[in-house]
């Protein structure tokens, strides 16, 4: 396999393979998410959630997708034409792009990733920004105040989340001492008669708090979902998209969500180290405890006042960011010399 | 939050004539109208930070439970919720045991028709062609399901309790033209056991028929 992927042609032919089959893995992990987030939705609510269409309501996804896909390709009159199909697709290549170093698990010596950078982190949270242009362009070129107001929110929201995210992840990285995603998922203690991996949680249990809420702002998820919200701007940025354009939208948010929730199991959790559960299990496992999180958190909370979504990204998470950093900091320099 | 900025942020007090002496507000927070209370915590609920937390734990926890609660969805198609007996669904035109029909043609249930949605056209019994006792029948009997409301006024007026409401209430067709009922349609007997319960009501006795003639539950 090493022989393979280290000879020049080899090394593109297992790229391209990788590539595609993580399109489809993700794809149909998008897919799966929203059909666990309807049905877990449901049982919050106690109904149901999709069951028709195939075994549990299992193929609903293919069914919507198959519907919207026959939809027109509708451009409102008087819109920007060109930055109205570019928005969505900024969304979707930003979404997919992360994936590119977030590696998947071990199996054997086989390494499951596309590009095993050295700023892996950093690399994701560049193309997460991609995302604020994506909302914000499909809200102008739409020519409709309430698309307009839904990408200025998302704008100020995700800059403001921003920071408080990537703040979080600094004393982690102060910790393990890389940006390698692999490196900070195998971060292992020598702590006396204990020595081996160790989630990060334990060391930096308010960095993870604060990743955990700035994280569901960077994915415009209830309760920050002040983008899209309905009931006061018609769906924001969503409004004018219809068809597979709105699918391009819906997909980047979920593809979004599954990457911020691995994110969470690779930074804080260990990734794929769990006891004695396989690699790609467990980090499978953690994944989708972190959907669950998600879904509960949006069947329980409603929606901030966007004064107070403010005052809580500027005037509480970012100071205690801050001072996660300063004291992390001390704490280090004081054990380790 | 901070409460100084709150106080910035109240509005000013709208001067009406009542509050001319009343001056600041009692509690003053963001976004309530000057004068409006602030709702007090749940008793026993702590104050500042914890108890915030305890609170959003607290609709987490709520959330879950019913998470684990048993769905209380009725499947529809597949289940159905038991209707009332006396439930009105679709129109039926009962016959006579005799297998004569009942309706005579009198054309009250149109009459009593709210919405107009029953036509009724009568037609003259002969010894050769008898379709019901007495000595009309309704040659054509046609509901038009689109305009009815289902109030059951034409079964309360029907004096041979030819026509009732049945128990269907899934009534969705493909045209227009098809919800027009006629009496082929109409005709179509009632679930056994709607008729066993009409049968058991007390019902007037047959309309009298005419000397010589057949009719009502008199033996063939």
């Amino acid at each position: 396999m090493n022989q393979v992927y280290n000879d020049p042609i080899g090394h593109w032919i297992v790229v391209t393979v990788a590539i595609l089959l993580l399109f489809f893995v993700v794809l149909t992990a998008t897919a799966y998410t929203v059909w666990f987030e309807r049905v877990a939705l449901g049982r919050i609510q106690r109904r149901p959630g999709p069951n028709r269409v195939g075994p549990f309501g299992l193929m609903q996804l293919a069914a919507d997708g198959v519907k919207l896909a026959f939809k027109e390709s509708f451009i409102p009159a008087e819109t920007d034409k060109v930055l109205f199909v570019i928005a969505p697709t900024i969304a979707v290549a930003a979404a997919f792009l992360a994936w590119a170093v977030i590696p998947i698990g071990l199996w054997g010596n086989v390494q499951y990733w596309i590009a095993d950078l050295n700023i892996g982190v950093l690399l994701i949270f560049a193309f997460s920004s991609l995302n604020v242009y994506a909302i914000v362009i499909g809200g102008y070129a739409s020519n409709n105040k309430y698309s307009m107001l839904g990408g200025m929110r998302s704008a100020a929201q995700l800059i403001s989340y921003e920071m408080a995210l990537g703040l979080s992840l600094v004393p982690t990285f102060m910790i393990v001492g890389s940006l390698r995603l692999r490196d900070i998922a195998e971060y292992s203690v020598h702590w006396g008669w204990y020595s081996g991996p160790i989630p990060l949680i334990l060391l930096t249990p308010l960095g993870f708090v604060i990743y955990l809420m700035a994280a569901v702002a960077e994915t415009n998820r209830a309760p920050f979902d002040l983008p899209e919200a309905e009931q006061e701007l018609i769906g924001g940025f969503l409004t004018e998209y219809s068809g597979l354009k709105f699918v391009m939208y819906y997909l980047a948010e979920y593809v979004n969500m599954i990457t911020v929730s691995a994110l969470a199991a690779l930074l804080f959790f260990g990734g794929w180290n769990l006891w004695i559960i396989p690699p790609l299990l467990a980090f499978f496992i953690k994944i989708v405890l972190f959907l669950f999180l998600y879904i509960w958190l949006r069947g329980t909370f409603p929606r901030l006042r966007y004064d107070m979504l403010m005052r809580l990204g500027w005037k509480v998470l970012l100071p205690l960011a801050i001072a996660n950093v300063i004291v992390t900091g001390v704490i280090l320099v004081a054990t380790q010399g | 939050m901070a409460d100084s900025e709150d106080q910035q942020r109240t509005p000013a007090p709208q001067p009406t004539a009542a509050s001319g002496d009343g001056g600041a507000p009692e509690h003053p927070t963001p976004l309530r109208r000057p004068g409006e209370r602030v709702p007090p915590k749940p008793e026993g609920a702590r104050p500042g930070v914890i108890g915030d937390v305890a609170a959003l734990a607290g609709g987490l926890k709520t959330t879950l439970t019913e998470f684990f609660r048993p769905v209380v969805t009725t499947m529809y198609p597949e289940d159905k919720t038991p209707r009332s007996e006396r439930y009105r669904g679709r129109h039926y035109l009962r016959r006579y045991d005799n297998g004569l029909e009942r309706c005579i043609g009198c054309e009250l249930c149109a009459a009593a028709c709210p919405v107009g949605c029953i036509l009724v056209i009568a037609a003259e019994n002969t010894d050769e062609n008898r379709v019901s006792p007495g000595e009309r029948y309704a040659k054509t009997y046609e509901i038009n399901m689109l305009r009815c409301i289902f109030c059951g006024y034409c079964e309360e007026a029907c004096p041979v309790q030819a026509i009732v409401l049945g128990p269907e209430y899934e009534l969705s067709d493909t045209s227009r033209e098809k919800f027009i009922y006629t009496k082929e349609k109409l005709l179509e007997p009632l679930p056994p056991d709607v008729e066993a319960r009409l049968a058991a009501k007390p019902t007037p006795p047959p309309h009298p028929t005419l000397p010589g003639e057949r009719g009502g539950n008199s033996q063939t």
